[in-house]
């Protein structure tokens, strides 16, 4: 904790950035952002087990842009948004650096987009065993078990749209549920609107989402969206070989193609 | 299930599976009535949602066609249309919603028998499936 607000000290004292974004005692023992400006200021800055939000998301708020260059408070999937932010060239190499931090207390600095790259090569961007497992386990369902799973879950969900919030990835100025001439996602939180804005929700992220999972830690009704991510994950790397947030300098697996692109189900 | 004559809505491109359909039609080539033809200029403009708005409104099968590969009047529309679908059928399944209601074919605009055949094997498909009730029945406050 103290290598990461000496880190944040220098940065701001010598104006390499003008702000550091990066996690706070939040209350009931938990962390929530903040938002650095001042040397003085930087033992508001924490690093623990509760410092899980995918900070990344506060690069695309206008809000924050107008405070100047960012220094972000990285997680592993923080990184990955931010070369995948990159690649959809919403940020450049000039606009921020990242603070990786550990587990273990260290931080590394990386000041480029590139560096990102070389830190980010080494880590394990596949999905973890136990998170294979449970897709597996839905996968086997049968339909009707599945589709009965699903609007159930739906079914609570209120059309808050904190999932979107929590995105990183969903930084649209104007997303498709507000455009209503006509009213393309049905308003009301009933179960054929809910499963529209679900299943665009997920469609909208396929081959960008890198896994941070704070849209289902952000569902007040605690909606399994991570499931859907993670399909759709495991099924563009198995058809397309392709992995979001690995590069700063990559095509969409969605916005591309390859003439031998194959299934099973066109005839 | 005899007397049901299921709702089949196709969403084709304009310059081949469109050509396609009208050459059936040309040739005096008889198929089911069942279906109703939306064009589009491109597979590639075939949003996923349209398909749920499809069932939402009643359909209970849907075809998806256009150029074949390498055919595409815009050079690459069904490419990125054809990735889109694999991601989508498999979340579509992973949902609940059954894919087998939902064909995809390349039709060309001098495959007017195939495309008489894609909409009847369809219809028959379908009207042995049945009714999509457990989607229509969605509609909620039946707002679309």
């Amino acid at each position: 904790m103290e290598t990461l607000r000496d880190k944040a000290r220098e940065l701001l004292a010598a104006r390499t950035v003008q702000v550091i974004i990066g996690y706070g005692q939040g209350s009931g023992g938990g962390a929530r952002a903040v938002f650095v400006r001042e040397a003085a200021e930087a033992d508001a800055l924490i690093f623990n087990e509760a410092c899980r939000q995918n900070l990344a998301v506060y690069l695309m708020k206008p809000e924050v842009r107008k405070l100047g260059k960012a220094a972000l408070v990285a997680t592993p999937s923080a990184l990955r948004t931010i070369l995948q932010l990159a690649a959809e060239n919403q940020v450049g190499d000039h606009d921020l650096l990242a603070l990786a931090v550990h587990a273990a207390g260290e931080v590394t600095l990386l000041a480029t987009l590139q560096a990102i790259e070389a830190h980010v090569t080494e880590l394990d961007a596949d999905l973890s065993a136990a998170e294979k497992a449970e897709l597996r386990k839905y996968e086997a369902l049968s339909l009707e078990q599945r589709r009965e799973y699903w609007q159930e879950q739906f079914s609570r969900c209120l059309k808050c749209y904190a999932c979107r919030a929590a995105c990183p990835l969903c930084y649209c100025s104007r997303c498709t549920v507000e455009c209503n001439q006509p009213q393309w996602i049905p308003v009301p939180a009933h179960d054929l609107g809910n499963l529209e804005w679900n299943v665009m929700r997920a469609m909208h992220l396929a081959g960008r989402c890198v896994n941070c999972g704070d849209c289902s830690r952000a569902c007040p009704v605690a909606i399994p969206l991570y499931l859907l991510n993670q399909k759709l994950i495991s099924d563009v790397f198995a058809n397309f070989n392709a992995r979001s947030g690995m590069a700063a300098k990559t095509d969409n697996a969605m916005s591309i193609f390859k003439p031998d692109d194959s299934e099973d189900f066109i005839r | 299930m005899s007397d049901f004559n299921p709702k089949i809505v196709a969403f084709v491109c304009n310059w081949c599976t469109y050509a396609g359909a009208d050459l059936t039609g040309t040739s005096r080539m008889k198929y089911s009535p069942q279906v109703s033809i939306i064009r589009f200029p491109c597979t590639g403009r075939i949003d996923f949602m349209l398909l749920l708005k499809a069932f939402a409104n009643g359909a209970d099968g849907i075809i998806v066609s256009g150029c074949h590969p390498n055919d595409c009047h815009y050079s690459s529309g069904n490419f990125h249309a054809r990735r889109r679908w694999i991601v989508f059928r498999g979340l579509l399944d992973f949902l609940g919603i059954d894919v087998r209601r939902v064909r995809f074919s390349w039709v060309s605009a001098a495959e007017g028998a195939k495309w008489a055949q894609l909409v009847n094997d369809t219809a028959e498909h379908v009207r042995q499936l049945g009714p999509f009730s457990g989607y229509h029945r969605l509609r909620g406050l039946g707002v679309g």
